[in-house]
């Protein structure tokens, strides 16, 4: 079960250029979208393209490190926000080398359970990812998907959605 | 406990003139069929009052029938009020003249007596235009087996009358749901067909989710969080024995068995990809079915074994996909417009059933095996999880309502559809409910 077949290898190395891709795009996107927001009226400012950038929800496990990422639809893709907060993340856990952590991902209710459960993990897999490029060892980090069955925001609209759509860093001790 | 003695008493087949119903199409207009109360002697029904504490078991049986007729829209059980004949000269011969009279064109009549400690029912179905008895059977059980009984007559009458076996005599598993939708508490709960019997099976301690049955037996496999390791895990339901299912270094999920009962097959989660995994649940011996970096989930077997469809997003987005039951021969077949998920193979094999989003709405719908034929049967804010009946004619899955702005206002309901799109009706609950999953015919 642990083998990994070539074509798996190099299929998941597609996957993961097509991800950085997708990141590129996104991040275009996002400053599209954000110089549409400065003239636009329809803008709460808690919500670029479908991604949440407000704070309601957000906790900190230090001064200054937010403790939970948010996703697109369907996607698994951290924005340029996302990777600040875990790059602030990493340094945290760096200074902190005791501690462990359990990533708890998340779907919104607008999709099947199952799929949603894949879903869940796939993003929290995706932060426990990008922590480990700025060192942080795995040991430190488990993975666990709720897929859409612990909701922040019990909302049926699209901002509680957004704001659902998330990966969540727990201290484990 | 749970076995029935069945006697074939007599079975006329002359099919030429009697009455059939025709379940391919959406009835509109459904069979009069009356009801009448099953006979009862005194003794007997003293008898049973000591046991059961029900004033007169007969009527009871008799009213089980008669849901269970109304419920499958189908039948329309006319009003006892109108019955002209006594229950129990009706039994021995009935006076066709009175039946038609009130416009019932089959009459179930009866008899219950008590037994060396044992309920003795005995029924008969006729078809009050010709004149004739269509059916007649005997079954003797133990008293507390009463509403069983109720349903294996309902079967019986349903397999005369549309020459398909029923479903009424069969259990739904599902997820009771309470609290608010942040801290939901979730049980596995249990009960007949018709919603009697209510029977929680887990404490709520930990998030449950996804309970199926086993097709060949009383065991169910489902999603447990128990000590917040989401893994599959394998219940017997009558001696209450839990075990996980393999031993996988991450989360398990989306369990289903084979048609044999002997494997489940389930997705298997580690570093943000999901695989398709079986277990041999008596050698142990665990296989990888599908091998790719994308979300493969949902998988549900084709009645004969040899196939599975499943869900996967490698196509960019969730579709519905079938494959050999080794994982080769992968072939996507959903290609209508949105995303498509929870497959399940019809017991019938020839139909998928599926949930579909699209446009902000959620359908649940069918499709052929080879992706042609897409038929959507309902379509709500939100809905998902179907689950046919064991004879393939109705499914059940669940709904979720919006909440309004102040978070309030939120449900989850079990309701069933027939396959041809009529006959949507509320499964009654005592709480919340969702994740249905029908078991097949008891007393098979």
């Amino acid at each position: 079960m642990k083998k990994l077949s070539i074509r798996n290898i190099d299929q998941g190395e597609i996957m993961k250029l097509y991800k950085i891709l997708k990141n590129t795009f996104l991040v275009i996107v996002a400053c599209l979208a954000l110089s549409a927001c400065a003239t636009s009226k329809k803008s709460t400012g808690q919500m670029q393209g479908d991604v949440y950038t407000g704070t309601d929800t957000v906790e900190y496990l230090a001064s200054g490190v937010p403790d939970r990422v948010f996703f697109a639809t369907n996607e698994s893709v951290l924005t340029t926000a996302s990777r600040e907060t875990l790059r602030k993340q990493a340094a945290w856990l760096r200074k902190n080398s005791n501690i462990t952590i359990v990533l708890e991902g998340h779907a919104d209710e607008r999709g099947t359970r199952e799929y949603n459960l894949a879903l869940g993990e796939r993003r929290a897999n995706a932060a426990k990812d990008y922590l480990m490029t700025y060192g942080i060892s795995s040991d430190r980090i488990s993975v666990l998907s709720y897929g859409k069955e612990r909701p922040v925001d019990s909302g049926s609209n699209p901002l509680a959605w957004s704001k659902n759509r998330r990966s969540v860093t727990v201290k484990a001790n | 406990m749970f076995r029935i003695f069945l006697f074939l008493l007599a079975l006329q087949v002359n099919a030429l003139a009697l009455i059939e119903v025709d379940i391919t199409r959406g009835n509109l207009n459904p069979l009069p069929i009356a009801v009448s109360p099953l006979s009862i002697d005194d003794t007997s029904r003293k008898n049973f009052e000591k046991i059961l504490k029900k004033k007169n078991i007969g009527l009871e049986i008799s009213s089980v029938v008669e849901k269970n007729l109304k419920t499958s829209g189908l039948f329309n059980p006319l009003n006892k009020e109108a019955f002209l004949q006594a229950p129990d000269i009706a039994n021995l011969k009935p006076r066709f003249e009175d039946w038609s009279l009130i416009k019932a064109q089959a009459l179930i009549t009866g008899k219950v007596s008590y037994v060396d400690e044992k309920l003795r029912v005995e029924f008969r179905l006729w078809d009050v235009l010709a004149g004739k008895e269509m059916m007649a059977l005997a079954f003797t059980t133990v008293p507390n087996n009463w509403r069983r009984v109720g349903h294996i007559i309902t079967d019986k009458v349903y397999e005369r009358l549309t020459g398909e076996k029923g479903y009424f005599d069969t259990r739904i598993i599902y997820v009771a749901e309470e609290g608010p939708k942040t801290r939901r508490i979730k049980k596995l709960a249990i009960m007949d067909q018709d919603g009697a019997n209510n029977k929680f099976l887990t404490l709520g301690n930990e998030l449950v989710l996804t309970p199926r049955f086993n097709p060949t037996s009383q065991m169910v496999t489902y999603l447990s969080y128990f000590r917040n390791l989401p893994r599959v895990y394998l219940l017997d339901i009558e001696t209450g024995l839990q075990e996980v299912v393999g031993d996988f270094p991450g989360m398990t999920f989306a369990p289903r068995f084979s048609p044999d009962g002997k494997k489940i097959i389930m997705s298997f989660a580690r570093d943000g990809n999901s695989d398709i995994y079986t277990m041999d649940l008596e050698n142990r011996i665990v296989e990888k079915i599908t091998d790719h970096p994308s979300i493969d989930t949902s998988p549900s077997y084709s009645p004969d074994g040899n196939y599975i469809c499943f869900n996967s997003d490698r196509s960019g987005y969730q579709q519905i996909y079938i494959m050999k039951k080794d994982g080769t021969n992968v072939k996507r077949i959903s290609f209508g417009k949105g995303l498509y998920g929870t497959p399940v193979w019809s017991p019938r094999g020839d139909l998928i059933a599926f949930t579909k989003l699209h446009k902000g709405k959620f359908y649940i719908g069918v499709m052929r095996t080879d992706g042609s034929g897409e038929r959507l049967l309902t379509e709500n804010f939100y809905q998902e999880a179907p689950s046919w009946s064991p004879n393939g004619r109705v499914l059940i899955f669940y709904r979720e309502t919006k909440t309004d702005d102040k978070g309030e206002g939120f449900s989850a309901k079990l309701w069933s559809i027939d396959l041809t799109g009529y006959n949507e009706r509320l499964v009654d609950t005592p709480t919340d409910a969702s994740d249905p999953s029908w078991s097949s015919l008891l007393s098979n």
